[in-house]
């Protein structure tokens, strides 16, 4: 039963997808639990697999037994669960089963009557993401990542009015990704005649200095850019975030581009590897040069956003540039912190828009002038709210502090300083976001306590969505208490040999 | 010039996905941004099906031998399926994305009465 494990893990939300559409026509209430049910099988899969390969090492299944032939190679399609992607299998599957939790009462008032479309179309999100995740072919990989991207213009949309021309310019952009990744694959296929990953990295050595291999490398590169929303890419997701519903960004924004830098990993470390990135300084330095600029003008602009969404959009562009960075830098501090951020920032932006769907859910917008008394009227969540933002800070022993401590490790060891310096100044911006929200929310009423004030009544968010909101941000301690087994056991072993310590 | 001449297929791949990525980012009709993005993916099919192409190829399947056995064919004579195969699969994602993409275009006329992504841009700020 265990060796099957690693396909129940795209199998429940896909399951659960289908039956929740189906199910839903007769019975509308059924399609929740239907979601819920495939979420938890694949996360109860994700779980185990993460201590199987902790102990055993990494686990590759072949698709319906379609095994390798001898005298032709790879016939069929290979799922692998190794260090480098289970934690972040987990981490999605473990964020969207708690998301779906919280979007019932969000889907139950903001989309009434639709709430079958809704969850058949998160199951094939998470679906499609866990499939990048977990694939090891990289022509599957095009595939699942376009199955993703479908289901995430259409989440958006449901936003309406501003929200379609919202999904329309991320169709647009992410479709020009997908292409530039799926030509960049084909350059990559010429040259060695497979797809599966594996073979792959065994082929690409032997070829040499090729231009083809190098043009299929910056295609990929710049189609998963593109896919995540790295400056200059950036320009489609702050509007998509905010303008889809609340219940859609809460699923698409931690983890959508999250998946894609993973792609990109996946691309980096295991069909490529360190020495070829090495050995292409040119590409590094633009690299870090974007990653350094999304940091700094993603922290920028959040500085100048009036909605509570559109800040946290603009923090997600400014968290790309983290992972990217961290990954480019390509030495060991600097990998283990890109690999780390991943599944700590995925479980940062859960909290951070779980807390802003309670505050917008009840008080009917999430402009910063509405905020005003609002610690009074929802204390638990705006304490779940200002702990998120301490770990996006980088306050210990949130995971934040750890994910950074890496990276800066990382580029004080490689030399470059402009990227601690982003990472500096997106921590003092993101002190200042919390400021002014707590100037707002505390001092701009006047205080209850007091005699003589009105008492401002609590209103909290109902309990359906306190519970996972408060949960995901005490996840945030447990990761970052976490970190040295996490570190040691797992990401440690995903880093590549011949890396210099 | 010879060697454009002879690989002239990669010649029109090339002429193709520039026509499809010019009219999905500089055009400012959303149809036509919609146009140019099935003219990239034909692009790019073509240029799948090219790698995969052969001169005097056989088909890659089975056939009886006189001795009544289905022996291996001779991998250096057959076309490369597995090309097509991909671009099968890429065919439908692009319809899908197609069918998602002028389905928001069909929403975006509802709402503003236009297709031109300036426009838009001017009823929306309003």
């Amino acid at each position: 039963m265990t060796d099957q494990l690693p396909i129940l893990v795209i199998l429940g939300p896909l399951l659960g997808a289908v039956f929740a559409a189906l199910g839903g026509w007769f019975r509308p209430k059924s399609s929740h639990p239907l979601v819920i049910i495939g979420l938890v099988l694949s996360f109860v899969a994700a779980l185990k697999l993460v201590f199987t390969v902790a102990d055993t090492g990494a686990q590759k299944y072949w698709l319906g037994g379609w095994g390798s032939k001898p005298g032709y190679g790879v016939v069929g399609i290979q799922i692998t669960v190794d260090h480098l992607n289970t934690l972040l299998l987990a981490a999605v599957s473990g964020i969207a089963l708690l998301t779906a939790l919280y979007t019932k009462r969000l889907v139950d008032t903001e989309l009434a009557g639709r709430q079958r479309y809704f969850y058949a179309l998160f199951s094939l999100l998470v679906t499609g993401l866990l499939g990048i995740t977990i694939t090891g072919d990289i022509f599957n990989l095009y595939v699942f990542m376009e199955i993703a991207a479908l289901s995430s213009y259409a989440l958006i949309a449901y936003g309406k009015g501003r929200a379609y021309m919202a999904a329309f310019n991320y169709l647009i952009m992410g479709t020009m990704g997908a292409c530039l990744y799926l030509l960049g694959v084909g350059f990559v296929f010429a040259k060695s005649g497979t797809l599966n990953v594996d073979d792959i990295s065994i082929i690409l050595p032997t070829l040499g200095q090729s231009q083809a291999v190098f043009v299929g490398f910056a295609l990929i590169l710049l189609g998963a850019w593109a896919k995540m929303a790295l400056f200059p890419f950036h320009g489609w997701l702050p509007n998509a975030y905010t303008y889809s519903p609340t219940a859609g960004a809460a699923i698409l924004a931690p983890l959508a581009t999250k998946v894609a830098v993973y792609a990109m990993l996946r691309i980096m470390l295991t069909v490529y590897s360190v020495d070829y990135i090495l050995n292409s300084p040119s590409i590094q330095s633009i690299a870090l040069g974007l990653s350094t600029i999304a940091i700094v003008v993603g922290s920028f602009f959040s500085l100048s956003q009036t909605n509570l969404k559109k800040i946290a959009s603009y923090f997600v562009v400014s968290e790309i540039g983290y992972m990217v960075g961290g990954a480019w830098l390509a030495n060991k501090p600097g990998l283990t912190g890109a690999m780390y951020h991943v599944v700590a920032d995925a479980a940062m932006t859960s909290a951070l828009f779980m807390a802003i769907g309670c505050i917008a859910y009840r008080l009917g917008q999430s402009k910063l002038d509405g905020l005003k008394g609002v610690f009074f009227k929802m204390p638990v969540t705006m304490a779940a709210f200002v702990f998120t933002m301490a770990a996006l800070i980088g306050v210990p022993p949130t995971c934040g502090f750890f994910s950074k401590w890496y990276l800066i490790q990382g580029a004080v060891q490689a030399g470059v300083w402009h990227f601690v310096i982003a990472l500096l100044i997106s921590s003092l911006v993101k002190a200042i976001i919390l400021f002014r929200i707590v100037e707002i929310g505390y001092n701009r009423v006047p205080h209850p306590a007091v005699d003589g004030n009105p008492a401002i009544p609590c209103n909290e968010a109902p309990l359906g969505m306190l519970i996972p909101t408060v949960a995901m941000a005490l996840g945030l301690v447990a990761i970052g208490l976490a970190t040295s087994p996490l570190v040691n056991t797992i990401i440690a072993k995903a880093l590549p040999a011949t890396l210099t310590p | 010039m010879e060697n454009l001449i002879a690989n002239f297929n990669y010649v029109i791949v090339v002429i193709l996905m520039m026509i499809g990525l010019w009219s999905m980012l500089a055009q400012k009709n959303l149809i036509k941004k919609c146009i140019g993005m099935a003219i990239f993916q034909t692009g790019i099919i073509l240029f799948f099906i090219s790698i995969g192409a052969k001169d005097n190829a056989l088909i890659p399947i089975l056939t009886e031998a006189s001795d009544h056995k289905y022996h291996d064919p001779d991998v250096a004579k057959v076309a490369n399926p597995l090309t097509q195969i991909l671009m099968l699969t890429a065919i439908v994602v692009g319809v899908a994305t197609l069918g998602v993409g002028l389905a928001l275009a069909q929403k975006i006329y509802r709402e503003y009465s236009s297709f031109d992504e300036d426009e838009i841009l001017n009823k929306q700020t309003k």
